[in-house]
């Protein structure tokens, strides 16, 4: 939304907005019950919000793109409070929290967990106040580009509401299509970060980077069933009141497993935390649904209240009172450092196609920050919103529609019915058991096998006629073509790296190796249907 | 495990309209959302709702109604009982519980 914003005030007079749900209220944005890491606290600068974010990365960051992060990043954040998107105050300043990995308080917030809904609404104000220079569609899934002569030129789409298909012609495209969470059972996003934007930038020619690299966020909910809430609500609970990690015998364990002691504080990076709860599982130590205790029950109510105020209460309709009960956390597929490979204008290998927020590969290297994923999201999209404004103001090739044929014809086949829905549940069941944060040569090369498999079994047509409203079946199939891509690209990214580092984790080379100091690149060859490394 | 039956009502504008039933059983605490996404998977991939986030009630989109009454399906329970389920009655209808409810500045008709 930021760059179709960003586009129209530098000069694009005429933006498409597209989205495959409705504007505003899809993606892991307005999922974002969490903080937002920006140097805009007395004292701090973005320089040491960048030191943070590199170490944080273990050497694989793009430097050029962690400083936009964290430089452009910071302005965006006022700029929102400008907006009044309602960050916390404390005294004169904005409230800030410190989230682990971070050198002081740099998060801010807005209360109660509304974040991500309040930086969403905001920028929906702002689209709307740009007028008729933006266009705004929902529930148009893009499923290809058209690319004339190395040239992105425009887009084939699905308007979910009809069937029927589209194209779009535009001298300039950015993708900002979000993460790859739904190839994981356990996910923390919503349901339409399929990778859709990787898949249609790898399948135009441009390349990727990074694909590995998969976030698991550590204390994801687990049980008790818990309705009404996104499953990563613990981590602002656990920056305000710190709690207490604790194994399936109520002990502390995060010490065993290299962290050091928390003491009731919330210390301990993503990558660690989620190595601690699994090998305490793997060891049979684990809470009853196989992940860990957390614990809030020495914090008193008055404080809970204080923090939380009415998500107390969502709490108690759910059964959970904090002052009794510990809840269980697991790891959950979280974000995707991997994606696009941009330059510092977000211009990916092809001439009219750019990317913005988590669609971006290299910002964040190996293990992304707490709050960087908002941060980033609206600093790539300002930048590539005034660079897609630029180029479209330049001369462009004229978009020809036999350009589009094949993918149009695509959406127009038809096949008999199929089952895809219990595809995709394959897919990310395979994912989680054999591609999730720790990682060996055999179960990859399982993975492999059965990832073949799939596309076997899922054809070269979707199931059904086109032309029926909101074909959920149709929409999985073209969403399953883009997904089993876009494993295979963390697959082969998983297996070429021997070494461990961040969220890759490889149990049978258990050590971060100097020499694997540099990021995999991975292309479609024209023609080809497998990825290889470039 | 309790169980629970949902009338479904099915099919796009025009048509007549009918309920399919089906019965499943559930783990107490699970939404109507949980039982829907479960059902494309195991017994009709055709059955069209709408959702974007996943039981957070973030996104809205998976107004319904349930037994007559406007409800969230991520934040509705699943009870041991009958259970009917209809679209938005004054959205326009897409087809099964799925409607049309978009602004209508951000449609492509």
């Amino acid at each position: 939304m930021l760059a179709a914003i960003e586009a129209t005030r530098h000069g694009a007079g005429s933006v498409l907005l597209l989205d495959r749900s409705l504007i505003g209220r899809g993606g892991a944005t307005v999922m974002a019950q969490m903080t937002v890491a920006a140097a805009v606290g007395p004292g701090d600068h973005w320089q040491y919000h960048l030191a943070d974010t590199l170490a944080a990365g273990r050497g694989l960051c793009d430097p050029e793109l962690a400083a936009l992060l964290c430089r452009v990043g910071a302005e965006c954040i006022l700029e929102m409070d400008d907006w009044k998107v309602g960050w916390a105050r404390q005294g004169n300043g904005f409230a800030q929290v410190q989230a682990p990995g971070h050198d002081r308080a740099r998060c801010v917030y807005v209360d109660f967990l509304s974040t991500g809904p309040a930086v969403s609404r905001t920028l929906r104000t702002q689209l709307q106040r740009q007028g008729e220079g933006i266009r705004r569609l929902g529930e148009i899934l893009v499923t290809d580009l058209v690319v004339q002569n190395g040239t992105v030129t425009g887009a084939v789409a699905l308007n979910v509401a009809t069937g029927q298909p589209i194209t779009i012609a535009a001298p300039a495209t950015i993708i900002a299509t979000g993460g790859l969470t739904r190839l994981y059972a356990r996910n923390s996003a919503s349901a339409n970060m399929s990778g859709d934007g990787y898949a249609l930038a790898a399948r135009a020619g441009a390349r990727l980077i990074d694909m590995e690299f998969v976030q698991f966020f550590p204390i994801g909910h687990l049980a008790p069933r818990l309705i009404g809430m996104d499953p990563i609500m613990w981590d602002p609970f656990r920056y305000k009141l710190g709690g207490r990690l604790l194994n399936g015998a109520m002990q502390e364990f995060v010490e065993r497993w290299g962290g050091d002691a928390e003491d009731g504080t919330y210390s301990t990076t993503r990558d660690l935390a989620t190595y601690a709860i699994t090998k305490e599982v793997e060891a049979g130590r684990g809470s009853p649904n196989g992940g860990a205790w957390l614990s809030f029950t020495h914090v008193p109510e008055a404080t809970l209240r204080a923090a939380f105020g009415p998500v107390i209460d969502r709490l108690a309709a759910n059964g959970i009172d904090l002052t009794r009960d510990c809840i269980e956390v697991s790891p959950i597929a979280h974000y995707h450092m991997g994606g696009i490979r941009v330059d510092p204008r977000m211009r990916t290998d092809l001439p009219g196609l750019l990317a913005a927020g988590e669609a971006v590969g290299g910002a964040n290297g190996a293990n992304r920050l707490s709050g960087n994923a908002i941060t980033e999201a609206l600093a790539f999209g300002r930048i590539a919103g005034a660079e897609a404004a630029r180029i479209a103001a330049l001369p462009a090739p004229a978009f020809n529609p036999a350009a589009a044929a094949p993918a149009l014809a695509l959406l127009s086949s038809t096949a008999s019915m199929r089952n895809i829905a219990a595809l995709v549940a394959r897919l990310q069941h395979l994912m989680a058991q054999h591609v999730g944060p720790f990682r060996t040569a055999a179960g990859l090369n399982q993975a492999s096998t059965a990832l073949a498999a799939l596309a076997a079994e899922l054809g070269t047509a979707p199931p059904g006629t086109p032309g029926i409203p909101h074909d959920l079946n149709r929409q999985d199939w073209l969403d399953l073509r883009q997904m089993l891509l876009v494993a295979e690209a963390v697959i082969i990214g998983a297996i070429a790296r021997t070494e461990s580092r961040g969220a890759h984790q490889r149990e049978d080379f258990p050590a971060l190796s100097p020499a694997w100091e540099r990021n995999l690149l991975l292309r479609l060859p024209a023609g080809a249907t497998h990825l290889e490394l470039a | 495990m309790p169980s629970t039956r949902l009338h479904i009502r099915r099919g796009g504008p025009g048509e007549a309209p009918r309920h399919d039933v089906f019965d499943l059983s559930f783990e107490p605490g699970e939404s109507i959302l949980d039982a829907l996404r479960r059902l494309r998977i195991s017994a009709d991939p055709t059955l069209a709702f709408r959702y974007a986030c996943l039981n957070a009630n973030a996104c809205k989109e998976c107004m319904m109604l349930l037994d007559g009454k406007v409800i969230y399906a991520c934040t509705a329970r699943l009870e041991a009982r009958d259970m009917r389920l209809d679209p938005l009655p004054n959205k326009p209808l897409l087809r099964d519980l799925a409607t049309a409810i978009a602004p209508p500045d951000e449609r492509l008709d």
